[in-house]
């Protein structure tokens, strides 16, 4: 099993998300679909009521009524399955490489690791890789990955490693992205293995030519997809709502059937018995008279449970997702990406969002950071049109800067102090340089360095490279040379970083550059500028950084280089030891100026922010990033302002750890404290990787706490705990949850989550292949929660409630006839009426405003967010509003049969002949009960399209067109006994009376529906009612927004400054060691230097214990 | 550290755009009309129905007036008679019924006779299945596979022709009118065709196939409730006999209610009664047959002149005055309190 992968173009890599193909087969399809089907508890009803039909002595209804829609509903859900196969079959065969555990496999330059692998070679000095984890913990800054000396030196070559044999031994599959314990057995040597030596699955190689590994775990056993949690089958709130209803309306149907059953047992003991011309010749006892009419009401009035809701539901839901796909509003033109709803079940639970929760890098920013102004000397700079760079040939195309001024002042060089200035931005880093085809590639520990050095070589102070202990960079053309005495390297408590460097002159100097405050407090006494440096780029939600340098005397740093020489050999608490010293030499700085480093977020994220917030949904933001990051980005996109009170996390893990169960309680007393007027509480809770287990009352509290404040950052989380947080939330507020993000690391959140969104970003695929929405960007969400969501809500609803309303209005005849007719389950309809009612006559106008009808247009509900409340409190659709809908469906099918009751009443036709049949009064209630429902249904339809106008009257000519057709003369001949009805439309139709009949009917369904709205409307207006009102005035007033857009912006937060470098210590020490400077060697000096003994083969093998 | 943009852009070009169409109806913007109930909308709706409810309900009252009705009980007046058909073995005894009654005004145009039944479930399930449209319609087909049963064959296997409930109870009384004029009786003139629906009489009953009706029903047997065949039906009139009866296709018509009336005969507006029925005495004479008392039913005989809404019905009158009544006063109510700031 020795085989050699080539991985080239290694496709992005596709987790085991595909369903698989079903029933493909052209001859299994229909059988095995149908017992699909039939697995459905719906479906499976509509069989055993046909089978009931089948039976004589309880057929109540010909057989073809229950057939027909079952037969319409099988079949249309048959294609969709269809469809949906044949689509996912399309996907199956791509992208789908076979790698098991123990292959050796090659990845080159920018491409994904398919499995976790042990790194054994690669083509940089020192068997260094550097890969990007973004996709795992969302961090976009370089790591590098070092593979055994003994592996890198002897597995350079393709032959050697076609001959690597070792045993490894390592844990079992898991999900700790950070750990890793494992011993290699090699040449009878055992060296152990640590998570350094471990490329996981989901990263990008980056800066590293190509590298080899053995595959450790493949597949399902990676840690990606150990923390990538297991599909859930989603359903919407609404979907167990409408089953609990549809059981609901089942137990009315068996109580109805069986007070029916009981009626019809009385009524045969009274007069049933006596009545001679009923005579049937079977003996049977009234009371089994009765049960035999039971099952006959239960067939009589199926229809109650209303067969095409599933389908109707299914299409509507399908025709909504398309519109979503097709939403040009939410096509991100960048990228080419349109919205993507990948599930078509779940449209209308996006109208009921609580919680958000949101990915930070790649989701809420872009993950690039800029540099966007800087002030040198209290001058401010980087407000202009876009700089030319053509004229520094180090330049790098994708800086844009806006300052001329500023390149003037340095190719002047008449400012010292400017010149200064971008030296330290070129020496004092910890940056790696690559250069490869001429083309200089730096390699940053952060993006917020590579940011800076990148300015500094645009402005003509390149980087070129670095050796242990000097730095060779090129001073606007003039290559130059530094001796590097010291990298003070940065770590999050002393938030800054300096260089001692000798410069050519032979002095020493100290580069420092740091947090602001950090600086300050370390600036020297008479530095005048402070003053000047000081909220410069306050205002505007920048990265700020101070930069700063101090001259030392050879005496001074002879004497401090040798406290630095012995805290740096220090066996006990060395970090502290150096800290000390550090602190010892950074003091009485000069301050050169400061940068602003935008980590640019998305296009429109604060505002979306903002609208979702103001829709009373609230937003958390969880990121593996550290503290400061995500609080400063907590600030940029507004979801903290300066008038919240932020507090840390940490506390209550201080509580928790003493397992003690006031958390909530001491936290609410902390915030009291802190906040006395601020209004807004806010909380950034830091949660440290800590012990799983919580316990119930602990996850409670935080939950609760969580919850009492607007908004919750939390950061360091693995995946694994994204998705319990999610739970909790869940768990705890029964709150509909989404999970947006675009990595790997949101896979399990997005999975977790009631509706998952992955953003189709730079990320690869994973988070989109998991999630049930994709679009290209954050601001989207917006359009997807407060358009498509608000709107599939209220139709959905809507939807329902008429569907409800409707087959109650229908079915409930039946029951009113059966007191006149000795309830002997005879039907007050004709039964190709009852097969045709819920499939042609009063299903297309309901279907169409489940698809179109909006109560306020996009535009209205983007700028009234209040709008979405309505969801969220399931206003719309709840047991309140169906029994409501169920008592107007009742109340509507008393007027269809007693108006014509009356009029029935001893009653006789314009001509003379008797009207009084049963023939023409099913006609009339008939006629009455399609112009009813279709009238409501255009009383309820708020956005009138043609194709609404056309549904509604279109249903009624089709009725009338069937209905004539049905009672031809020529259909009864053909058919005696399925067409009963011969001549009864036009001859009951054209009496004036029954025409009378109906219009009344109508008339009394519809006018007090009409009153109600009205008066409801006048004296409880709702939200929408009153923008709908208004909403002329409103276009009005967008019209004259547009017409003096303004370049006024409102005022963003103030004063606030938190530089961060991000997430690590830099590469100071890789540097100090010198490793990775040389350059790249032979493999045999290797084996010389490091003079390892016996080269043996034996197999590769690679063992889980 | 911004190369992973770089190839974005290449599959971009490689493959058609994904831009949706700009089309209104995928964008939703298909153009449309959002009616609003507004004050006025609102309140002219109810005046304007309340209004057209209003003068219909009074033109359907003013109408209902008009219309002469005259109505008998006769299973009660002809009590000796009822008694008789309580016990089924008297089946063969003829009972004979007159009953007197006077009108006090003409009842002037064309005046309909109706036999009524009060109590009888034409409407129940079992009875109105019970029939065979197929045989109905003259073809020899098997009644044993129609829902006729019991009354399908004899127990010698001659089947019944017309099968079914609904044909073996078929109304069997007949009631002559006499006019009592200067003490002379004259016989109203009746008419028996023409009373049932074009399509009953022409398409959904027809007589089989033969040269005369007798062979045509050969190896039939009448219903065992019925005194003679139905070849014999109308023995006058070949157009009236057998399946294509008018009183047997009207009885075939089932009612909607327990309660109904059935057209009977026409007046023919011949000599004396050719305005109608003038004023004065008159008698029916009734050949009782048919029982009823068992099931605790009653029979009428009623006479009625005819209007553009048919007959005396008052129900719809009343309803629409009332629906207009409660629409006018909803909306006058509203307008009072749009006028007095009661309403926004």
């Amino acid at each position: 099993d020795q085989h050699f992968h080539e991985q080239p173009q290694f496709k992005r890599t596709i987790l085991l998300c595909f369903k698989k193909s079903k029933y493909y087969n052209p001859i299994t399809f229909l059988p095995l679909n149908l017992f699909e089907q039939f697995k459905r508890a719906a479906n499976f009803y509509f069989l055993v009521l046909l089978i009931l039909q089948a039976i004589p002595q309880i057929s109540t209804l010909s057989w073809y009524t229950t057939l027909v829609p079952l037969l319409l509903v099988l079949g249309i859900t048959a294609v969709k399955d269809l469809v949906d196969d044949i689509v996912s079959n399309m996907f199956k065969n791509t992208k789908w490489k076979d790698i098991k555990v123990g292959d050796i496999i090659r990845l080159k330059k920018n491409t994904f690791v398919p499995a976790d692998i042990l790194l054994l070679s690669s083509s940089e000095p020192n068997s260094l890789c550097y890969v990007e984890t973004a996709e795992l913990d969302g961090e976009t800054n370089l790591k590098f990955k070092m593979a055994l000396e003994v592996t890198d030196k002897y597995l350079q070559e393709e032959s050697a490693m076609a001959d690597f044999n070792g045993l490894i031994e390592c844990e079992e599959p898991n999900n700790r992205l950070d750990k890793f314990t494992g011993t290699l057995f090699w040449r009878n040597m055992s060296y152990a293995l640590d998570a350094d030596k471990i490329l996981l699955r989901g990263c990008k190689v980056r800066n590293t030519d190509f590298c080899h590994g053995v595959v450790i775990f493949a597949g399902a056993d990676t840690k990606i997809m150990k923390n990538s949690g297991k599909t859930k089958f989603k359903r919407t709130k609404i979907d167990s709502l409408m089953n609990y209803m549809v059981y609901t309306i089942f137990l009315v149907l068996i109580l109805l059937s069986a007070g029916l059953a009981i009626g019809h047992t009385y009524w045969e003991q009274q007069i049933g018995n006596s009545s001679w011309y009923l005579y049937d010749a079977e003996d049977y006892s009234p009371p089994y008279r009765g049960f035999l009419n039971f099952w006959g009401y239960i067939i009589v009035l199926n229809t109650m449970v209303p067969i095409s809701l599933y389908v109707s539901v299914e299409v509507i839901r399908l025709g909504q997702s398309y519109f979503i796909n097709w939403d040009l509003q939410m096509y991100y033109s960048e990228k080419d990406t349109a919205a993507k709803a990948r599930t078509t079940t779940l449209n209308e639970q996006l109208g009921q969002i609580h919680y958000i929760f949101s990915d930070k890098t790649g989701t809420l920013t872009q993950n690039i950071m800029t540099f966007k102004k800087c002030c040198i000397n209290g001058q401010r700079y980087g407000k202009s049109v876009p700089l030319d760079f053509s004229w520094n040939m180090y330049a790098d195309g994708k800086f844009l800067f806006y300052d001329h001024y500023l390149i003037e002042q340095i190719k002047s060089r008449k400012d010292p102090e400017i010149q200064k200035f971008f030296l330290l931005l070129a020496i004092c880093h910890t940056v790696m340089v690559d250069v490869s085809d001429g083309q200089i590639n730096y390699q940053a520990a952060s993006p917020d360095e590579g940011a800076l050095v990148t300015a500094a070589r645009n402005f003509g102070y390149v980087f070129l490279s670095r050796t242990q202990n000097t730095i060779t960079i090129s001073e606007m053309g003039i290559e130059k040379t530094y001796d590097v005495l010291a990298i003070l390297d940065f770590n999050s408590d002393r938030k800054r970083m300096s260089v001692i460097v000798r410069e050519s002159n032979g002095n020493i100097r100290l580069y420092c550059k740091g947090a602001d405050t950090v600086i300050y407090e370390r600036l020297h006494p008479r530095n005048v500028k402070r003053e000047a440096t000081e909220e410069v780029f306050a205002n505007e939600t920048l990265r700020t950084l101070c930069l700063c340098y101090r001259d030392i005397s050879d005496d001074e740093f002879e004497a401090w280089n040798k406290k630095f020489m012995e805290a740096s050999v220090a066996t006990t608490n060395r970090d502290e030891a150096l800290d000390k010293v550090y602190e010892e030499i950074e003091k009485n700085l000069i301050l050169l100026g400061a940068t602003a480093i935008e980590d640019k977020l998305q296009d429109g994220v604060p505002e979306t922010i903002s609208k979702l917030s103001k829709a009373d949904i609230k937003i958390w933001v969880l990121t593996g990033d550290k503290k400061e990051t995500a609080e400063n980005i907590g600030f940029s996109c507004e979801l903290l302002t300066d008038e919240t009170t932020i507090c840390y996390g940490e506390d209550i893990r201080q509580v928790k750890s003493t397992k003690n169960f006031c958390v909530g309680v001491k936290n609410v007393q902390f915030l009291k404290l802190s906040q006395q007027t601020a209004e807004e509480k806010q909380k950034q809770t830091e949660k440290r990787r800590k012990a799983e287990a919580y316990k119930e009352q602990q996850q409670k509290n935080f939950v609760d706490l969580a919850c009492e404040c607007k908004a919750v950052i939390c950061c360091r989380v693995t995946p694994k705990q994204k998705a319990m947080v999610v739970e909790l939330v869940k768990k705890y507020k029964k709150a509909i949850t989404l999970a947006i993000g675009d990595g790997a690391n949101d896979v399990n959140m997005i999975k977790t989550a009631h509706i998952g969104v992955g953003i189709s970003g730079q990320e690869g695929m994973q988070a989109v292949m998991s999630s049930d929405y994709s679009f290209g960007q954050f601001r989207y969400l917006q359009r997807l929660l407060l358009v498509h969501g608000r709107w599939s809500y209220i139709r959905m609803c809507k939807f329902l409630r008429y569907f409800f309303y409707k087959n109650f209005a229908f079915t409930l005849v039946h029951i009113w006839y059966s007191f006149f007719n000795g309830f002997s389950a005879q039907t007050a309809y004709e039964d190709w009426f009852i097969t045709l009612y819920n499939v042609l006559y009063s299903s297309l106008p309901v279907l169409l405003v489940g698809l179109f009808d909006q109560d306020v247009s996009d535009k209205l509900s983007l700028r009234f967010p209040r709008l979405y409340v309505l969801g969220q409190k399931d206003l719309l659709f709840n047991y309140r509003k169906f029994f409501l809908s169920l008592l107007h469906g009742a109340i509507t099918s008393l007027i269809i049969f007693f108006i014509p009751y009356g009029a029935y009443l001893q009653t006789m036709g314009q001509d003379g002949e008797a009207p009084s049949d049963y023939q023409s009064f099913a006609v009339t209630a008939a006629s009455s009960l399609v112009f009813v429902v279709n009238l409501q249904i255009g009383l309820d339809t708020s956005y009138w399209t043609f194709v609404n106008a056309f549904s509604v009257f279109g249903s009624i000519a089709i009725y009338f067109g069937i209905t004539f057709d049905f009672h031809s003369a020529g259909i009864h001949v053909l058919f005696p006994s399925a067409f009963q009805f011969t001549g009864t439309a036009p001859n009951a139709l054209r009496q004036p009376y029954l025409w009378l009949t109906m219009v009344l009917t109508i008339a009394v369904c519809l006018l007090p529906v009409v009153a109600q709205r009205f008066l409801s409307m006048t004296i409880w207006p709702s939200e929408s009612d009153r923008i709908q009102k208004n909403r002329k005035k409103y276009m009005a007033e967008e019209e004259q927004w547009k017409r003096r857009q303004s370049a006024f912006r409102r005022g963003l937060s103030s004063r606030r400054s938190a530089y961060a470098f991000s997430h690590q210590r830099g590469y100071a020490d890789l540097i100090a060691s010198g490793r990775s400077i040389r350059k790249k060697r032979a493999p045999l000096d290797a084996v010389l230097g490091n003079a390892v003994t016996e080269v043996r083969e034996a197999h590769t093998a690679v063992a889980n214990r | 550290m911004k190369n992973k943009k770089s190839f974005a852009p290449q599959e971009a070009e490689a493959r058609p755009s994904r831009c949706p169409d700009n089309s209104a109806f995928k964008q939703q913007r298909l153009p449309a009309w959002k009616p609003q109930l507004t004050i006025a909308t609102v309140l002219s709706t109810f005046f304007l129905t309340g209004a057209f409810c209003l003068s219909v309900g009074i033109c359907l009252i003013l109408s209902a007036n008009s219309v002469r009705e005259i109505q008998i009980n006769y299973s009660d007046k002809c009590s000796d008679c009822s008694k008789l058909r309580e016990n089924s073995y008297n089946w063969n005894i003829e009972c004979l019924c007159s009953v007197d009654f006077k009108l006090k005004e003409d009842m002037l145009g064309d005046v309909f006779m109706y036999y009524g039944l009060q109590n009888f479930y034409q409407n129940h399930r079992r009875y109105v299945i019970s029939r065979s449209d197929a045989q109905l319609l003259g073809r020899d087909v098997n009644v044993q596979r129609s829902y006729c049963a019991p009354f399908t064959t004899y127990n010698n296997g001659t089947p019944m022709a017309p099968c079914g409930a609904i044909a073996n109870s078929m109304f069997n009384d007949t009631i002559d009118l006499f006019y009592n004029f200067n003490s002379s009786v004259i016989q109203v003139p009746l008419l028996k065709t023409g009373n049932s629906w074009w399509t009953d009489k022409n398409v959904k009953f027809r007589n089989p196939q033969s040269h005369n009706l007798s062979s045509a029903f050969a190896g039939t047997a009448r219903p065992p409730y019925w005194q003679k065949p139905v070849y014999l039906l109308d023995e006058e009139d070949e157009r009236n006999n057998g399946y294509i009866n008018d009183d047997f296709i009207i009885w075939m018509r089932v009612s909607a209610f327990a309660t109904f009336r059935n057209l009977y005969r026409r007046i023919s507006r011949k000599r004396h009664f050719a305005d109608g029925l003038p004023a004065g005495n008159y008698t029916f004479h009734i050949s009782y047959n048919f029982p009823v008392t068992k099931f605790k039913g009653k029979k009428y005989v009623i006479l009625s002149t005819m209007v553009w809404s048919g007959g005396s019905n008052p129900f719809l009158g009343i309803a629409y005055v009332v629906c207009g009544a409660a629409a006018t006063l909803t909306g006058a109510e509203t307008e009072v309190r749009v006028l007095t700031g009661v309403l926004p």
